[in-house]
């Protein structure tokens, strides 16, 4: 065995090689930040709000793409947000210990890692080549089943929490069980419930692969949910890729409006996790 | 004594009645919403699957099984392989599980040993941040400025300094673009980073505290207790959290897009601009109208896709699950 003072020595050098490592996550992180902020700031006027997608050279904003992003989110979260719910109550509660609870558990944490690109295909072929064409409601669907894993996950782990004491002094009184799931569990497990929607929420507004083959992107303004829809993701993508220098810095001002808004969530929920544990 | 029961159960018959009135009706439609829930997500797995076949059997049986050993790309002649992007998925896959994973190790020992209780949590959550930006800002972040940096002070010295070699000089073949293989790897590394690392942490933190004890109590330092008891006691769910790393970025769309360079040649060069199935099907996609070969044959990519990631994230999964339970 090496000798004290080596041993020291290793472990002072492991430690330092460590703490830099993580100095070096730090870095990273503010690194694309700052590439966010210096090249999307200067770009971040009132027309990114107030205009719609103009041809290159004329200005131009954002708008339609936020637009369609906020009502694709809604409608995903409207369809994702019970099944979710649902679903991580059906794991914690009645499919405990059942073998369509393991399953349904194993299933879920497959789709909360398999490429979201393959969500978008299905929608594609399940929906866009039958109805005979990309649509609003084609993205808001492919969103709807990329958030449902993330909340179904966070639901089971939360309502794992409460105490089965809880449950069983509510049932003792002669409740059933819907009232003791909303009523008591629920309520217990609120905050977490909650942190899982605003965690769905963050997953959906960056994801830009599914809405390749599904909402396909609309340089109008368009609310039409049978119709292609813009958004803030397929946007970027499409500004960025241009040899237009204004389509490329709106393209900036979109990506730093993203990050922004899905870290502020990542934040948000985790503050509020922590408060009211 | 009969009288006495009769009485008892009359006298609390009607709260139970009247809870039981509104749990007959609620009770069987909610269970009901519950398991149809649980079951409904059993079916959109399946679901998936099926169209994805579905979707590229024409693909398949148009080339048979040999569309997977075919590094043909060819839209002009209609002739389809998937060995390029699939050698591209496993490559960038295999560099950013090899870049991540010491980190990873380094990291996880900061937030569970070194850091002062202060700052684990915000140093935690910041990591844990890197994961919450979405895949088109790392695809940006990289194109822009990751590229030119690579191109500029990266591959140059390597290419001087390997280029000439006889057999790692392949890895280093090729002018330097900046993108390629080794730029989508690094790329990919930063993304899975923070998954890796928080299901190190939470092993690591589970480990006995009596064990690490019992390492000090005989004289061990802070890196030999981590790296000769807590290290090993987690080490299945740690080879797991590995396989979700690799799992996550088998399948990463538009970062790699951005900066692979959408090659469909094989080269054994990092620095040989190449495609993944995920980068190739976003890419390609648009030209690929309802009907033709060529979108089938994009679909049964996709089915190849989900096929290798399946199989990485069930392993994951069972090695990360095969400790809890």
């Amino acid at each position: 065995m090496a000798s004290l003072a080596a041993r020291r020595a290793t472990d002072r050098a492991v430690k330092a090689i460590s703490t830099g490592f993580a100095v070096f996550a730090l870095f990273l992180l503010g690194w694309i930040l700052w590439t966010l902020l210096s090249r999307g700031l200067p770009a971040l006027g009132l027309n990114v709000f107030t205009q719609v997608t103009k041809p290159p050279g004329q200005g131009g904003g954002l708008l339609n793409a936020i637009v369609g992003s906020l009502i694709q989110i809604g409608i995903a979260m409207a369809i994702g947000g019970p099944i979710g719910i649902f679903c991580g109550t059906f794991l914690a509660e009645n499919g405990k210990g059942t073998k369509v609870g393991a399953a349904a558990r194993f299933v879920n944490d497959i789709l909360l890692s398999a490429p979201s690109i393959l969500v978008g295909l299905f929608i594609y072929t399940l929906l866009v080549v039958p109805l005979g064409g990309f649509s609003g409601w084609a993205g808001s669907i492919a969103l709807a089943i990329l958030v449902i894993p993330v909340i179904v996950r966070t639901t089971e782990d939360m309502l794992n929490l409460v105490p089965v004491g809880l449950r069983e002094a509510a049932f003792a009184l002669g409740a059933p069980q819907w009232k003791v799931v909303m009523f008591i569990t629920w309520r217990a497990a609120r905050a977490g419930i909650v942190t899982g929607v605003l965690l769905a929420i963050a997953r959906a507004a960056g994801e830009t692969a599914p809405l390749l083959f599904t909402s396909l992107g609309n340089n109008a303004m368009s609310t039409d949910l049978s119709k292609p829809m813009a958004s803030l993701p397929i946007a970027i993508y499409q500004f960025a890729g241009s040899p237009f220098d204004d389509w490329v810095s709106l393209a900036w001002a979109g990506a730093l409006l993203i990050t922004v808004g899905v870290l502020v969530l990542n934040v948000a929920s985790r503050l509020f996790l922590a408060r009211s544990h | 004594m009969d009288a006495t029961v009769d009485g008892m159960r009359s006298g609390s018959a009607e709260p139970i009645s009247k809870a039981k009135g509104t749990g007959r009706i609620a009770d069987p439609i909610f269970v009901t919403l519950l398991w149809a829930s649980g079951i409904f997500v059993l079916i959109l797995l399946g679901l998936i699957i099926a169209e994805l076949f579905k979707g590229g059997l024409p693909a398949l049986q148009h080339f048979g099984l040999d569309f997977i050993w075919s590094s043909a790309w060819n839209p002009v002649t209609e002739n389809f392989g998937a060995l390029v992007m699939i050698y591209g998925t496993l490559f960038s896959a295999i560099i950013a599980v090899i870049v991540a994973l010491p980190l990873s190790f380094g990291i996880a020992f900061f937030l569970t040993e070194i850091a002062p209780q202060p700052l684990k949590r915000p140093v935690g959550v910041a990591v844990q941040l890197l994961a919450a930006v979405p895949s088109i800002i790392y695809g940006m972040w990289g194109f822009f400025v990751v590229v030119p940096l690579i191109a500029a002070y990266v591959q140059p010295p390597l290419i001087d300094l390997f280029g000439d070699l006889p057999v790692i000089g392949a890895l280093f073949a090729g002018p330097p673009l900046g993108s390629g293989m080794l730029t989508a790897g690094l790329i990919l590394a930063v993304m899975i980073l923070p998954f890796i690392t928080a299901m190190f942490v939470e092993t690591l933190e589970s480990v006995p505290p009596m064990l690490k004890e019992s390492a000090y109590g005989i004289g061990a330092t802070t890196y030999e207790v981590y790296k000769n008891v807590s290290v090993p006691y987690g080490k299945t769910a740690m080879v797991g959290a590995i396989m979700l790393g690799l799992g996550r970025a088998l399948g990463e769309t538009m970062a790699v897009t951005f900066v692979i360079g959408n090659a469909t040649r094989l080269s054994a060069s990092l620095f040989a601009p190449g495609a993944t199935i995920a980068s190739t099907i976003a890419n390609e996609f648009p030209e690929a109208p309802i009907g033709s070969l060529k979108l089938t044959s994009l679909l049964q990519l996709g089915f190849i896709l989900f096929v290798i990631s399946f199989i990485v994230l069930a392993l994951s999964r069972a090695l990360v699950r095969s400790r809890l339970d």
